[in-house]
């Protein structure tokens, strides 16, 4: 007998108590999807406050000043920075920018940067949410560089992470590779004292546009 | 290059550096809890670090969940999502399957730690890699994969910090979570110093105790690990039926590396890792980073579905792991144990763990939850594994932080059942008979007042005293340190019938 | 109401004084209570320490004398927690449906002390006295498992004279355990080191909790050292007066 037919044959022997076949004879009392409240803060505010409680940089800018901004934060960077041509497009501004053309996990090392959109943002953990479709950049991309700059659209916003789940997946994102992020790469292993910046980009800036 | 022996370990003998603790074939069984933590009592860097660290986490976790006003109500939705998984787990398996391979990821299975070890060490073969990255995975450290790599002459790279230090310093993790909590900073600093060099870019010559500055060393002594492994190895903590789909929680960056650079991913999951749904996500994503590092959401989760062209690994492996979980699965109470997600905050809450240290409980799985986990997927036929149910006060600290809602002191207790159950029929141990005895003697109500007699009538050859000292004989254990108080001169129901006459029961 | 009084095999024949103060207690508030001699023991002991088929009898003989009675009162979380949390699985496991009705039916009126006092009688103060320095152990299976929450420590506020002064890490466990603090007396002695330097640390006199067997585990290390601080079940400071200060 395959280990697959063995494995299963043992779990369908030890659900012998098990008398229905309908997965509802087990009952999860939950509403999926609802949006939760954002306390005293109003949504964008609180994604704000929590994206900054991690120790991230975050602006909020008029769409008109995203250029300027990104522009700004990238201004000590000394290196190439990949963005997709969406992104650089819709920014407008002239930089060491370099092509992700499938770029070797070595060359992406030599990236001093990467400049990306989201898919979602979520409000109350700060957290933001790629599900590296266009302007997303491959997971490696937003991995390797050093300073990650996120673009998030106000509206991109949503109250929790229940909401958030629903989004993408009535966007599709839920087959899709996704990454959240919570502020910078972090360690709390040596004695719970806690250090920003381990592996992945040492500084993550969120620019809230709207 | 291997790591912890010059030459490759004669297989079926332990390895130098630390002992077999996994759910493997290999266990030769450690000491029982009781003589492990007499021994790690002693060690008063591991009480003040455990301590600390134990205490930071406990508040910053009490603080998030204190956020949520629905805390409760999310806690049974992860009770109720998780059984509903484990009471039609055959379904939701061959759904997992089914929408992971239609996504390109290839489906093993494995009975047992062997077969898993098996089926990795073919693969990575097959790359013609003798090398692998590793994310965190307590998985994998059960089956007692880095051995198996080693056996095979392939290099295994843990890539979390705490693991790095675990790996480095010949030790076996001590915590779900943190598996170097047990270290403080300047161990940490001597293992980096002394060990590095051995397996690749040494730490550097000016390293201090900073923290910040021993991050540092790890991220560049595991940076062109990174970028040069062909293959990484990851286990999962969640995998979604409906899609297919792998999840990974971190904090580091490291499972991400290892996750998109290389171009062969094996996750090894176990078969009660599943989800029904890609929405239980809403559920589990709050209650993990919550319970576990005390956050709103760890820095890094990644999600993925089979293969994505152009993204990440071109050659997914996913091998389901039974070893011995359908046996928990068939006991109707201990089932409950495979709702765990590993959080650990059983752990930072309980007084045992907290005092006796992860090692003592001879498992990779410490603390409360490995006290009846372990007994379960090993089995009660060692020392330590008998012992481990026993391991606990039944204070009930860990039930209430669960967030699955693991009744963990109702499973000791029941697994106490099966130790002593198991043991019937033979000739009774000292302590067997002791019950029995006590068992008659409660028996009736004359026979209890009988011995309260006995004990009323020693008080008076201890004068005016209250209490009585060091004593040997069955009571030596309590009285090493505690003083035993003196038998009164009266029973109560002594006073009542003294007081109130004997009353005779009303029908 | 008939009230019947649990006074645990413990108490009954360790540390009298509690139920006496019990039912001293409850008189002083106009509960009249019985003591049905056939009692003897709520079988926790066998049960936690894994000896459940030795536990049978004692959830029969449990049912038998307690079974007609309107309330059943008893000075220890421990051994309520017992009768409300685990009669039920042994009965399961006797096979014996009648047993476990039985239990079912008789498991809701049989209550903690402080749960007797405030949620039956309705009463947050008893009219104690007792003018002492006090601090207050809130013991696992009264706070974790029959959930009594601040009941005990309302009981307490209420008492005239009394200075209540709070515990640091109240609320872990003190390391009794029942047979844990034999068969792992070590890990059981570090953690009641770590109670009882809390206790000291309050400058109180006396230590009060609803179990004694948590009492006497505590106790029995503060005594070995000659600390100073005396033990007492919460019973007994409820049970003093003025006219008849404990």
């Amino acid at each position: 007998m395959s280990a697959r037919e063995e494995i299963l044959d043992r779990v369908r022997s030890a659900l012998a108590d098990v008398e229905s076949s309908d997965v509802t004879e087990t009952p999860i009392d939950w509403s999926y999807g609802r949006p939760v409240d954002t306390g005293d803060l109003r949504l964008v505010d609180r994604f704000a406050e929590r994206v900054a409680d991690y120790r991230a940089i975050v602006e909020r800018v008029p769409a008109g000043e995203l250029g300027a901004t990104v522009a700004a934060a990238l201004a000590e960077v000394d290196g190439p920075v990949v963005a997709d041509p969406t992104v650089r497009g819709r920014l407008g501004v002239d930089l060491n920018w370099r092509d992700d053309d499938g770029l070797s996990a070595a060359d992406l090392d030599s990236v001093a940067a990467v400049v990306t959109t989201a898919a979602v943002g979520i409000a109350n953990t700060g957290t933001i949410v790629l599900d590296h479709g266009v302007g997303q950049e491959r997971r490696a991309a937003s991995l390797v560089p050093d300073v990650h700059v996120c673009i998030v659209d106000a509206e991109q916003v949503v109250s929790d992470v229940p909401e958030a789940v629903a989004r993408l997946m009535s966007q599709g994102s839920s087959v899709r590779p996704q990454t959240w992020i919570s502020g910078p790469s972090a360690t709390s292993d040596i004695e719970l004292d806690r250090v920003e910046g381990v592996h992945g980009p040492r500084t993550l800036h969120v620019i809230i546009v709207g | 290059m291997t790591l912890t022996h010059a030459e490759p370990a004669p297989s079926g003998k332990p390895p130098a550096g630390h002992p077999h603790v996994g759910v493997t074939s290999t266990f030769v069984g450690m000491p029982k809890f009781p003589d492990a933590a007499r021994i790690e009592l002693a060690n008063t860097t591991q009480r003040r670090n455990l301590a600390h660290a134990t205490g930071i986490i406990r508040d910053k976790r009490a603080s998030v969940v204190g956020e949520l006003d629905n805390w409760e109500e999310l806690r049974l939705a992860a009770e109720a999502i998780k059984n509903r998984t484990l009471r039609h787990l055959d379904d939701y398996l061959v759904q997992f399957e089914e929408n992971a391979t239609k996504a390109g990821a290839v489906v093993h299975w494995a009975r047992d730690a062997e077969e898993a070890n098996r089926i990795v060490v073919d693969l990575v073969r097959e790359t013609g890699s003798d090398e692998v990255v590793k994310v965190k995975s307590m998985a994998t450290q059960e089956i007692e994969l880095n051995e198996a790599l080693q056996a095979a002459g392939i290099d295994a790279w843990e890539t979390d910090l705490a693991e790095l230090i675990v790996q480095l310093g010949d030790d076996w993790p001590s915590h779900i979570l943190v598996p170097a909590i047990h270290r403080n900073r300047s161990e940490v600093r001597e293992i980096f110093l002394r060990r590095m060099k051995d397996v690749g870019r040494p730490a550097p010559e000016d390293l201090t105790d900073d923290p910040r500055r021993l991050a540092e060393a790890a991220r560049l002594h595991l940076r062109e690990k990174f970028l040069r492994a062909k293959v990484g190895i990851s286990g999962a903590n969640f995998a979604v039926a409906d899609t297919g789909s792998l999840v990974v929680v971190e904090s580091e960056g490291n499972g991400r590396m290892c996750l998109t650079l290389p171009e062969t991913l094996i996750s090894v999951v176990g078969i009660e890792k599943v989800l029904p749904s890609w929405a239980d996500l809403e559920v589990f994503l709050q209650v993990l980073p919550r319970s576990s590092t005390g956050e709103r959401e760890n820095p890094y989760t990644s999600i993925w579905t089979g293969v994505t062209p152009g993204d990440g690994p071109q050659n997914a492996h996913i091998i389901l792991l039974d070893n011995n979980r359908t046996n928990v699965l068939a006991d109707e109470v201990g089932r409950a144990a495979l709702r765990c997600i590993r959080c650990s905050a059983c752990l930072n809450v309980c007084p045992v763990y907290e005092r006796a240290g992860g090692h003592a409980y001879g498992s990779v799985y410490p603390g409360p939850i490995g006290a009846i986990l372990t007994p379960q997927l090993r089995g009660t036929s060692s020392k330590v594994d008998q012992s481990l149910p026993y391991a606990s006060s039944l204070c009930g600290a860990c039930f209430d932080v669960c967030p699955v809602r693991i009744d963990i002191p109702e499973l000791l207790v029941h697994l106490r059942t099966r130790v002593v159950d198991e043991h019937r029929g033979g000739r009774p141990t000292a302590e067997a008979a002791a019950f029995k005895a006590m068992a008659w003697m409660f028996g009736s109500h004359r026979r209890l007042e009988a011995a309260q007699k006995a004990a009323t009538t020693s008080n008076r050859f201890f004068g005016r005293r209250k209490t009585i000292g060091a004593i040997p004989g069955p009571l030596a254990g309590w009285s090493s340190a505690r003083d035993i108080p003196v038998p009164p001169a009266e029973s109560f129901r002594d006073w009542w019938k003294r007081e109130r006459g004997e009353q005779e029961p009303r029908s | 109401m008939r009230v019947a009084l649990f006074a645990t095999c413990f108490n009954d024949t360790m540390w009298p004084n509690t139920p006496k103060s019990t039912v001293l207690l409850l008189e002083r508030l106009g509960v009249e209570v019985e003591f049905p001699f056939e009692q003897t023991c709520c079988g926790q002991m066998f049960t936690n320490t894994g000896y459940a088929e030795e536990a049978i009898p004692g959830v029969r003989q449990f049912v038998d004398v307690f079974g007609d009675y309107d309330a059943v009162v008893a000075p220890s979380g421990s051994c309520v927690g017992s009768v409300r949390h685990q009669h039920g699985a042994i009965a399961d496991r006797a096979g014996d449906r009648a047993l476990r009705s039985a239990v079912d039916a008789l498991v809701p009126k049989v209550y903690e002390l402080s749960e007797f006092l405030v949620d039956v009688l309705g009463v947050t103060d008893v009219g104690a006295y007792f003018p002492h320095r006090v601090t207050y152990h809130p013991t696992c299976h009264s706070l974790r498992m029959l959930r009594v929450g601040d009941k005990p420590l309302t009981l307490l506020r209420n008492v005239k004279g009394i200075e209540l002064v709070e515990l640091n890490g109240a609320d872990q466990c003190c390391g009794f355990g029942g047979t844990f603090a034999m068969k792992n007396s070590d890990v059981s002695v570090a953690m009641g080191s770590d109670k009882s330097a809390n206790v000291k640390e309050t400058g109180a006199e006396v230590l009060v909790a609803g179990d004694n067997s948590c009492l006497a585990h505590i106790g029995g290390l503060l005594t070995r050292e000659r600390a100073g601080v005396r033990m007492m079940h919460l019973a007994e400071i409820l049970a003093s007066t003025e006219k008849e200060p404990a």
